[in-house]
């Protein structure tokens, strides 16, 4: 009655007969579980099985190198966790991680896709600047940061240095490692974001802004009013996509200061690396996979509700 | 008809007269020349750390240690490239890294795309929850598992060989996403017609919506090949034989031996970056593309 064109359409394609479309419908079924088998096969040896068997694992004291589960240890590998100072320090160093990047990563790439979407030649030269260290391997990236912030001789110290600024002892000192990380991720993956954002930018429909300054709307005006509420949805995917990433940082702490110094960097994925691998204390490190995994999926879930918020509003 | 009542911006501006468009017109043009100035200072200061990798990766060791830090070279050389590509490793690793690399890409674009086919124009039952089951994939991070999953492959005596490396990084749910996303906003007419004529699911999928599918099939191969050839941790793990290592692992673990040799540090660096610096600035397009027109945007 409100909407005759769906009611339309389904009646249209409704079957006309009983049985053969009966029938139809077994095959396709027999058909869609055959193009499904090859991806769900791997997906439950290689996601869901282990997601379970990590969380067997965590209920057990079981060692890397004895078959089977070991002992059981109920919920004593949870407890014990919670309690370890290592790892609530594994986890802050995680967040700290993630509070230093996110900002930034998500800010610049906003700002500089906003630039670059004005600019009318030579687009591919800024997607290339920004772009092309994100798909340098992190070992790469994290090589060519220890040789920058190397003391004495590295460049990130001769460059302050030139403008009177004492360099700090940049992956040497506790206070400074981490942030040192963080500047050389914000290098390293801002491209990502910069591409997403350039794509959002570019499915706002032109007219607006045409609208808006024969109006009268000056550019400030019309990235206030205009693309800041019109990019809402590609922000929230962009700040949710940079914390998850964030909250696995690894690879660049384990190649650029292996936790160090003093233990100062040390995140949760390496804790549980070294608890598992190190101390072979597999099911230890099982109960501290999921306590990281309780924490990425509440960030998701937070995140989840903001994007139907916001698809309610439009 | 509602045109007419409402103030229209297009009517109204003619009247506001020329002199004051003008006015816009260069405060719009001036906006937009510190706007350039401002991303080229960024574009610049983001290359740097390239550059100086290159330049170091040009100077000879000695000169590299240098006190006062310059991007002058007093004796370019090849030397350090030429003895990193002599020593021989990196050529395993660019072999391992391709063909591991290879292998999940062309995994996961066939399993991804052929489960997206179904959950896009098959009717089955369960269909309702076998979506959302795989979306859930998307919430679980493949570190969080290394501990089962490295048990997983002790127990299947895979270790140290690619198909512990390839296998779990072929079921990507964000593939089976992107697909079902291009999928479902394919038009159908082609294939109804298929269908009319007798064309079985299978050859469906594989003469008419696969081919309509290149740049879902661009994106998807191209991510899963970067993400793969990027893979740091799992590969760390299972892969402890120097034959077999990847391009990530071998920089990351022998980056100890070079010493402070920082020239031949550099030119592995540039080396193990190289190749997909080289994919991207074939694929720079698929790649952007990728990321716009696939749902991925949000």
């Amino acid at each position: 009655m409100t909407n005759p064109t769906i009611t339309g359409a389904g009646t249209v394609r409704a079957p006309a007969t009983g049985a053969p479309a009966e029938q139809r419908v077994r095959h396709e079924d027999r058909t869609a579980w055959g193009f499904l088998a090859p991806f769900l096969v791997l997906y439950l040896l290689f996601v869901i099985g282990p997601t379970v068997y990590a969380f067997i694992l965590s209920l057990f004291n079981g060692s890397l190198v004895r078959p089977g589960l070991g002992s059981w240890a109920g919920l004593g590998n949870y407890a014990e966790a919670l309690s370890s100072p290592d790892f609530w320090s594994s986890l802050w160093h995680t967040i700290y991680f993630t509070i230093l990047t996110t900002p930034p990563l998500v800010a610049l790439a906003f700002v500089l896709a906003l630039l670059a979407d004005r600019v009318a030649h030579g687009r591919w030269f800024f997607r290339f600047a920004f772009f092309v260290p994100y798909v340098l391997p992190s070992a790469v990236m994290a090589l060519i940061w220890i040789w920058i912030y190397t003391p004495a001789i590295g460049l990130a110290e001769s460059w302050l240095g030139a403008i009177g600024i004492t360099s700090p002892n940049w992956l040497g000192d506790p206070n400074w490692a981490m942030i040192s990380i963080a500047i050389s991720t914000v290098w390293w993956t801002l491209g990502f974001n910069f591409v997403l954002y350039l794509a959002g930018l570019q499915d706002i429909p032109r007219e607006l802004y045409e609208a808006a300054s024969i109006d009268g709307a000056g550019p400030w005006q019309q990235i206030r009013r205009i693309t800041i509420p019109m990019l809402g949805r590609t922000t929230t995917l962009v700040a949710v996509l940079q914390v998850i990433a964030s909250l696995k940082i690894f690879d660049q702490i384990y190649i650029m200061t292996s936790g160090g110094p003093n233990f100062s960097t040390i995140p949760a994925l390496e804790y549980i690396y070294d608890q598992s691998f190190t101390n072979m204390r597999i099911g230890y490190g099982s109960a501290v996979s999921m306590l990281l995994f309780v924490v990425i999926l509440a960030v998701s879930f937070v995140w989840l509700g903001t994007v139907r918020r916001q698809e309610r509003g439009v | 008809m509602t045109a007419a009542t409402t103030d229209s911006p297009a009517l109204i501006a003619p009247e506001r007269g020329a002199a004051t468009a003008a006015a816009y017109d260069r405060r719009n043009k001036l906006f937009n020349r510190v706007c350039f100035g401002v991303l080229i200072a960024f574009a610049l200061l983001w290359l740097i750390p390239i550059l100086w990798a290159i330049d170091t990766a040009l100077k000879p060791n000695s000169e590299t240690t240098k006190a006062p830090v310059t991007w002058f070279i007093d004796h370019p050389t090849l030397d350090s490239f030429r003895s990193v590509l002599a020593q021989g490793d990196i050529w395993k690793w660019y072999l391992s890294s391709f063909i591991t690399s290879a292998a999940v890409a062309a995994g996961a674009v066939v399993t991804a795309s052929m489960a997206a086919y179904a959950l896009s124009r098959l009717r089955f039952r369960a269909s309702r929850w076998v979506f959302p089951f795989i979306l859930a994939g998307i919430m679980i991070p493949p570190q969080v598992l290394i501990v089962p999953l490295f048990r997983e492959f002790d127990t299947l005596h895979l270790l140290n060989t690619y198909w512990a490396v390839i296998l779990p990084q072929i079921p990507v749910a964000i593939a089976v996403f992107i697909f079902k996303q291009f999928f479902d906003g394919l038009p159908r007419e082609l294939e109804e017609a298929a269908r009319v004529d007798g064309a079985s699911a299978a050859r469906i999928y594989r003469t008419i919506v696969m081919p309509l599918s290149r740049p879902a099939v661009a994106a998807v191969t191209i991510f899963t090949f970067i993400w793969s050839w990027n893979n740091l941790l799992w590969p760390l793990l299972v892969l402890t034989n120097p034959n077999l290592m990847t391009i990530q692992v071998g920089l990351a673990t022998v980056q100890g031996s070079y010493g402070i040799r920082y020239a031949d540090i550099m030119a592995s660096a540039v080396l193990g970056g190289l190749p997909l610096v080289l994919v991207f600035l074939l694929f720079q397009r698929n790649i952007v593309e990728g990321i716009a027109g696939t749902g991925l945007k949000g």
